[in-house]
């Protein structure tokens, strides 16, 4: 097996609205910046793997088709890839695998969301026959598992608060985030209107505008890049069944097999010491404290305590989604990517305001659909 | 045969696309009856525009003027167009290569309805709609030239001038849902009053509706069995955003209810209790719509209300999420 290297990253300045671009110029900015960072062309390039989130949300029916010219795919293989909100941590694991079995030495993988070309609610919501409309929406959907992990853990409402405050603090030192709140604070998120009871208007993500790339090779891309690669210690996906007796969608089991995967392959035994930053997928504050209980980060029922401690915050023992996270940036194919290359910049001493001093190992973390698919890497400074 | 399993389904919206620099100004020039295309580095003229080479990925380069005549290079006839279609009478839908461009385009061609009329080599000019909006319709079609006359050339309709940055892009989908047997079971109970549910003989768990398989054991989870309209509300969420096609004026509670006899919750509306006051572990029970009304359809449950029994133990519960 070959080693993985991530040699160069790029993404968009996330917006709700980038209406001077096609969706091919958004992809296309991020793809360029990617090559940019790495120093190469179009032409250096073996093949292309795109990733984004359901057709509906701009009702362009096999995008990838369309956005081969733009990603200089001609004559190449073009991949795409579909694991709803996962899709973009799974998109940059389909094109690692490539690299680490041998088939490509350059591959250049990108995600993107143009959500302002559509409503996500209308998409996610349609009419079904046959069943009354009883909700809408993601929040819709996700807001009772909130609930029940409130009861299970007696985590009280500050936690929710706490994270939606920390990580709008951690946007104002990232470039690219796309909600930039300068007086956030505890009041304005809980004076934000309730939507989905118990989630309110600021503990939810926005809708944005962006795309994110990045160019893996091996050892021998690695040994040309013209700055310090972040090398691939470990990556896996999980999936489950969205319907079965007794699922626990708290804590999805594929959720926790996937960690346990991940870590095992990047020799990591106590997650919470030797992993020194995490970008992971949390669309709705709580699942925060959620994720990071099935991440193993925490005994179940005590992930909250992190947060509350001030442990996830920049300059805290565990510092989580330091670029601001979903949160302040959701163009939702994108955003699996969006944490897996932050962690990459993380271990490449790239993140400026928001780096994590010395940061050596970093989990990137995706989910998707009804939390049913996982994407998950463990990237280091050094070759594995 | 309409026997009530078969229901349309419309997925229906309108996209707001943004076209870009370099597209944005082709449909400015359609407008103003112009036909545009784009110079590559290696000098190819490509039109319609694309934003970047399909040969070598780079940028393209200036605008540059095409048509207005052109060539058909290959042509398939439509003997029985469709409402949707740009011409009424028979045509053809052709690739015109515009004169100065090196790529074609896809247009259609009208030749006055007789398929003797269209034929590869077909020298063509543009019609254009004299109300033009900045979409390709404004180029009506194309139509035989002799190529010796002089072309009309079409006049700005509008003061507007420019690229066109955002395009409304109209996309509708009409399916026909037909429930499959294991639904229909579960549908037609519900249009008697009753609740099937669905057995896996192995793992004894019961789903609802019944499905062909356990997703647990892999096994046919079909072994009818019947449920009870009473409940218990595992958890919750109180909708208080609006959105169209809302049941009620929110504030409502949408609940997750694990009927007596099932291992799988159904999501409903519960009423007859200030959404502040709903509980996990509650007890409730249907409230049906009048008999007269009565279909195959979930909606045959108008929502559930309170039973009045003492509320039943979280951990009895809390695996039924």
């Amino acid at each position: 097996m070959n080693r993985c290297a991530i040699v160069g990253i790029g993404q968009t300045h996330h917006k709700a609205k980038r209406q001077d671009v096609s969706i091919a110029g958004l992809v296309r900015e991020a793809a360029s910046r990617a090559l940019a960072d790495a120093e190469m062309a179009w032409k250096d390039i073996d093949a292309v793997v795109l990733g984004k989130a359901p057709d509906m949300f701009e009702g362009v029916m096999m995008p990838e088709l369309y956005l081969a010219d733009a990603l200089g795919a001609a004559g190449k293989p073009m991949l795409r890839v579909h694991t709803a909100g996962s899709v973009g941590g799974s998109t940059a694991i389909v094109a690692a695998q490539t690299v680490i079995a041998g088939v490509h030495r350059r591959v250049l993988t990108v995600a993107f969301e143009k959500q302002s070309e559509s409503d996500a609610m209308w998409a996610l919501s349609p009419k079904i026959p046959f069943q009354p409309q009883l909700t809408a929406g993601a929040g819709g959907y996700f807001a009772p598992l909130v609930r029940a992990y409130i009861r299970r853990s007696g985590a009280p409402e500050e936690v929710g608060i706490a994270v939606a405050v920390k990580d709008r603090l951690h946007a104002l030192k990232n470039p690219y985030a796309h909600l930039r709140l300068e007086n956030i604070d505890a009041a304005m998120v809980r004076d934000s209107p309730m939507l989905w009871d118990p989630i309110r208007y600021l503990e939810t993500c926005p809708s944005s505008d962006g795309a994110c790339a990045m160019v893996l090779t091996d050892d021998e891309g690695a040994r040309r890049a013209p700055r310090p690669p972040a090398w691939v210690h470990g990556l896996a996906t999980r999936s489950e069944p969205v319907v079965f007796a007794g699922r626990d969608q708290v804590d999805p089991r594929a959720g926790r097999d996937c960690a346990r995967d991940v870590f095992d392959q990047a020799r990591v035994t106590d997650p919470r010491r030797e992993i020194d930053v995490a970008e992971i997928y949390v669309p709705f504050s709580w699942f925060e404290p959620m994720w990071i209980e099935n991440l193993g980060f925490a005994p179940r029922g005590e992930g909250w305590r992190l947060t509350l401690d001030g442990a996830t915050a920049l300059g805290g023992a565990l510092p989580i989604n330091p670029s601001g996270g979903v949160l302040s940036s959701n163009p939702i194919g994108a955003s699996g990517m969006l944490r897996f290359a932050e962690a990459a910049m993380q271990v490449r001493d790239q993140a400026g305001e928001h780096q994590v001093p010395g940061a050596r190992r970093a989990l990137g973390h995706a989910y998707g659909g009804g939390s049913q698919f996982f994407a998950m890497w463990v990237v280091g400074r050094e070759r594995p | 045969m309409d026997d009530g399993f078969e229901a349309p389904y419309r997925l229906e919206y309108t996209y707001r696309r943004s076209t870009g620099a370099v597209i944005g100004r082709f449909l400015g020039a359609l407008r103003d009856g112009r036909l545009e295309g784009v110079r590559t580095a290696g000098g190819r003229v490509l039109s319609p525009p694309l934003e970047y080479d399909p040969e070598s990925g780079e940028d393209v380069g200036a605008p540059v003027d095409v048509g207005p005549g052109g060539v058909v290079t290959t042509w398939t006839w439509v003997a029985a167009p469709r409402p949707d279609h740009p011409v009424a009478r028979p045509f053809a839908w052709a690739l015109v290569r515009l004169d100065g461009a090196d790529t074609a385009m896809l247009h259609a061609v009208d030749v006055g309805g007789e398929p003797g009329g269209i034929r590869t080599g077909l020298r063509v000019r543009a019609r254009w709609r004299a109300e033009r909006t900045g979409t390709i319709r404004d180029l009506e079609c194309f139509v035989p030239h002799d190529g010796a006359t002089p072309i009309d050339v079409a006049r700005p309709t509008t003061e507007v001038s420019g690229p066109v940055a955002l395009l409304p892009s109209p996309v509708r989908l009409d399916y026909t849902i037909i429930a499959g047997r294991h639904l229909r079971t579960y549908l037609s109970g519900l249009a008697k009053k009753r609740i099937v549910g669905g057995r896996c003989p192995r793992c004894r768990k019961v789903y609802l509706p019944p499905r062909g398989a356990c997703p647990t054991c892999g096994v046919p989870a079909d072994h009818e069995v019947e449920v009870r309209d009473t409940g218990t509300i595992t958890t919750f969420c109180i909708i208080r955003i609006p959105f169209d096609a809302a049941p009620f004026p929110p504030p409502y509670a949408a609940v997750a209810v694990l009927l007596d006899g099932a291992d799988m919750p159904i999501f409903h509306l519960v009423r007859g209790i200030p959404p502040e006051e709903v509980r996990m572990g509650m007890r409730v029970r249907a409230t049906w719509v009048p008999d007269a009304e009565l279909a195959p359809t979930l909606a045959s449950i108008r929502w559930f209300e309170p039973s009045g029994e003492a509320d039943l133990p979280y951990e009895s519960i809390e695996a039924h999420l």
